[in-house]
């Protein structure tokens, strides 16, 4: 441990400091309230009793069944959904057809569903499947025969199907765009081309070849859909069944119940809502396992054709319609913010009004200011932390890559409410609760992850011989880091920047736990509007949720070209 | 078996990028496409093989044993090709890779497992059956991407630039193997090389390409 490195050793207190101690914090405080230890609360010895009391509350084997259920549904079709679009993107072989055309764009498609908050998307699906939902307004009355919406549970059905179709539209975008950027670390088309010259279809070459090597590269991004889809609270409380709920939710609403005494076997089910998805994510890499040996025997045997006909009949009707759906739900919150009446069963709003947006613009509400300011405070650290981070490893060794990963990830597959709960009692004690600097502290915990995991590949990607021809022509290493290092970084700087931005806008839990009511934000307005009657102001809201983030990706694609064309 | 071309060439927007070819191999034969880097001997491999990008059309035909396949989706041309890299695939053993290329008409696993080994002993690697492919060096890789393409009982197969990477004495020793195999299995196979050296040793047709 050489002093030389100090900044090394800095950058890695600091790191600790900022992200991995208050999850630390945070899920001490939740084990020690699960386990009878809540002195606010009088209570000072270690007992099961809070587990007792978890035990006997309704619902909980129900809450756990529909966990289940919507989190492995969701994650394993819609990885299903990615890897069978990625196959479809480097399928050269098809001839032209409409499809094909939409190939290059399939990207730009995605990114307005990838860039909006989980809430939005899960308000817009609301909006559109309920049983007075847009979709019911357009095929009513004529095909229908309703005059008056129906009496069905299209959303916050008793098995979560809702829930699931939310998650899936949602997490189906970024998988597959996972997937592309990985697929580019593999010769994919020189191997199909191999494997069909030994008389393999595309399909059966794709699933036989290309996925057990894609898989190790998406692995983590995988456990964090899954994780997220087993803890949303947020999605659960838009599209999940109301009683019982999903554990997470459930969980939540102990925490929030009049009766403080259930603060406890609330503390008691997020540890069990940790351990279940710990015992998940083994789960998973289990099958997958298995999945792979069994792999290996319809491998030896030598089987070209697919039989999978059936299989690929359904994908290939379901992707396209999981798009659709995304792109509809941003469409319907649309329609309702510049809705004035719209009764049903009409297929369009009866009259229109800028009204509320107009509101907007002469009192800008201080959800808007606020969820404006954390963003921009949390992503704009973010970036900085992940670049210093970077260039420290960069200068001073990069053996604790390892480390990094840990770092980044931990955030992000440790549920949000069960260490967001004792993060806030931390805070309480340190007398921090309640401040905006501590709402961004909150935020930049799941922020920084996101920022790091999408600049990493570019900056070690980069060649370093720009810098030695810089150093060698005589240039100090800070003129080196600024004009050439950033400057050729640019771009996947401001995407790491405006992913940044979509993460925070989208914080759900962090804001509503650590915010204490002071610190606002859209996406909690947006959550508590919707249940109430005004769909026109909630459309708003929600599509205000997907467009700072959407702003924030066009002015980071938009920027390097404008420098470009300066120059 | 053999492999016939008539006035093939591959366009783009309509214009020739040679001048069209005309070859016949019969089987055992090695015939050898060669010239100017950059003319477009891969793009003529590949539109022989059937893997073009839709980028590029075909003129002219591909005839194996007198049958026109020129339009058949790669699966069902029966041609095999082998790259410049041996590309084996990582994930399986050397084995497994090439039960993969093993074609389907062996059936039974000790049949399949039979004739593995015996693709393994011709390539003298007698016990490499779980062997990672990593760990074997160039040549072996060569052998036994070689083996594999064989072991699919393509009706042709095309090679282009297979050995270039490889040191000469290697080149050398991996040319016989490739011959000695072309004579023992009985197909045709096509060559793409700017070696004057291995065009001499084929023995066979030669199709010098020419800019269109």
């Amino acid at each position: 441990m050489s002093f030389s490195s100090w900044p090394k050793w800095l950058m890695l207190t600091a790191l600790a400091i900022g992200i991995l101690v208050p999850v630390l914090v945070g899920l001490g405080e939740t084990i020690w309230a699960a386990f009878g230890i809540l002195p606010a609360l009088g209570r000072h010895t270690f007992s099961f009793s809070a587990w007792q009391q978890l035990f006997e509350l309704p619902g909980l084997v129900t809450s756990l069944r529909l966990s289940l259920v919507s989190g492995f549904g969701a994650t394993l079709v819609s990885l299903i959904l990615a890897l069978f679009g990625s196959a479809w993107v480097y399928n050269t072989s098809v001839k032209e057809s409409f499809l094909s055309k939409v190939k290059p764009f399939v990207q730009a498609i995605l990114v307005p569903i990838l860039a909006a908050p989980h809430a939005a998307i899960a308000i817009g699906l609301a909006f559109l499947l309920a049983p007075s939902g847009w979709l019911a307004r357009l095929f009513s009355p004529w095909l229908t025969a309703w005059e008056l919406p129906p009496n069905l549970a299209t959303v916050q059905d008793l098995w979560g199907l809702s829930l699931m179709l939310g998650l899936i539209i949602k997490e189906l975008p970024f998988l597959w765009l996972v997937s592309l950027v990985a697929l580019k670390q593999i010769d994919v088309s020189r191997q199909l081309t191999l494997a069909q010259s030994m008389g393999y279809s595309h399909t059966v070459a794709w699933c036989k070849i290309i996925v057990p090597q894609l898989y190790p590269l998406i692995r983590l991004p995988v456990f964090v859909v899954l994780v997220y889809a087993l803890s949303t609270v947020d999605m659960a409380q838009m599209l999940g069944p109301n009683n019982p709920p999903t554990l997470a939710l459930a969980t939540m609403r102990w925490y929030n119940d009049t009766n403080v005494q259930l603060l406890l076997p609330a503390s008691a089910a997020s540890i069990l809502l940790g351990i279940l998805i710990a015992a998940s994510v083994l789960l998973w890499e289990v099958a997958v396992r298995t999945a792979i040996l069994t792999s290996k025997v319809m491998i030896r045997s030598g089987d070209r054709t697919g039989k999978y006909s059936i299989f690929t009949g359904v994908l290939t009707t379901a992707l396209p319609i999981t798009v659709i759906l995304g792109l509809l739900s941003l469409l319907v919150l649309a329609l309702w913010s510049i809705t004035w009446r719209w009764s049903f069963p009409n297929a369009l709003p009866t009259s229109w009004s800028y009204h509320y947006w107009l509101q907007l613009i002469t009192h800008v509400p201080l959800a808007l200011q606020h969820s404006l300011i954390v963003a921009l405070m949390s992503s704009g650290l973010a970036l900085t932390l992940a670049v210093a981070w970077l260039e420290v490893q960069d200068r001073f060794g990069g053996h604790l890559y390892k480390l990094t990963l840990w770092f980044i990830y931990l955030p992000l597959l440790v549920p949000q409410i069960a260490f967001l709960y004792g993060l806030k009692v931390g805070f309480l004690r340190l007398g921090l609760n309640g401040s905006m600097m501590t709402v961004m502290w909150a935020h930049l915990l799941f922020v920084f992850p996101y920022t790091m995991l999408s600049l990493v590949d570019s900056w070690r990607a980069l060649d370093k011989r720009y810098l030695q021809v810089a150093a060698s022509l005589g240039r100090s290493s800070w003129h080196c880091f600024w004009h050439i290092k950033i400057s050729l970084l640019l771009r996947p700087l401001l995407l790491a920047w405006a992913i940044g931005i979509a993460v925070s806008i989208s914080q759900y839990l962090p804001t509503l736990m650590i915010g204490a009511g002071r610190v606002e934000s859209l996406t909690v307005e947006a959550v508590s509007l919707a249940s109430g009657a005004d769909r026109r102001l909630v459309g708003v809201y929600g599509l205000l949720q997907a467009l700072v983030p959407l702003l924030a990706y066009s002015f980071a694609l938009l920027l390097p070209r404008l420098v470009a064309l300066k120059k | 078996m053999s492999l016939e071309l008539r006035s093939l060439s591959a366009t783009t927007e309509g214009i020739n990028l040679f001048s069209p070819v005309d070859l016949a191999v019969a089987k055992g034969e090695v015939a050898c496409v060669m010239g100017p880097s950059g003319v477009g001997k891969s793009t003529l491999l590949n539109a022989i093989g059937g893997h073009l990008s839709t980028h590029f059309g075909v003129t002219g035909d591909v005839l194996l044993n007198g049958q026109k396949v020129t339009h058949k989706p790669v699966a069902e041309r029966q041609i095999g090709i082998l790259f410049q890299d041996p590309l084996l695939f990582p994930h399986l053993t050397v084995g497994d890779n090439l039960a993969f290329g093993l074609s389907s008409n062996v059936i039974g696993a000790k049949n399949r497992r039979a004739q593995i080994e015996q693709a393994l002993e011709q390539a003298q690697l007698q016990d490499f059956y779980h062997r990672n492919p990593a760990t074997l060096s160039g040549g072996q890789q060569s052998r036994i991407a070689l083996m594999r393409a064989l072991l699919a009982q393509p009706q042709v197969l095309l090679l282009d630039e297979p050995f270039s990477k490889l040191d000469l004495d290697l080149r050398h020793t991996m040319r016989e193997f490739l011959f000695a195999q072309a004579k023992l299995r009985l197909i045709p196979m096509l060559l793409a090389t700017h070696d004057p050296a291995e065009a001499n040793a084929a023995n066979g047709p030669l199709v010098i390409l020419k800019p269109a």
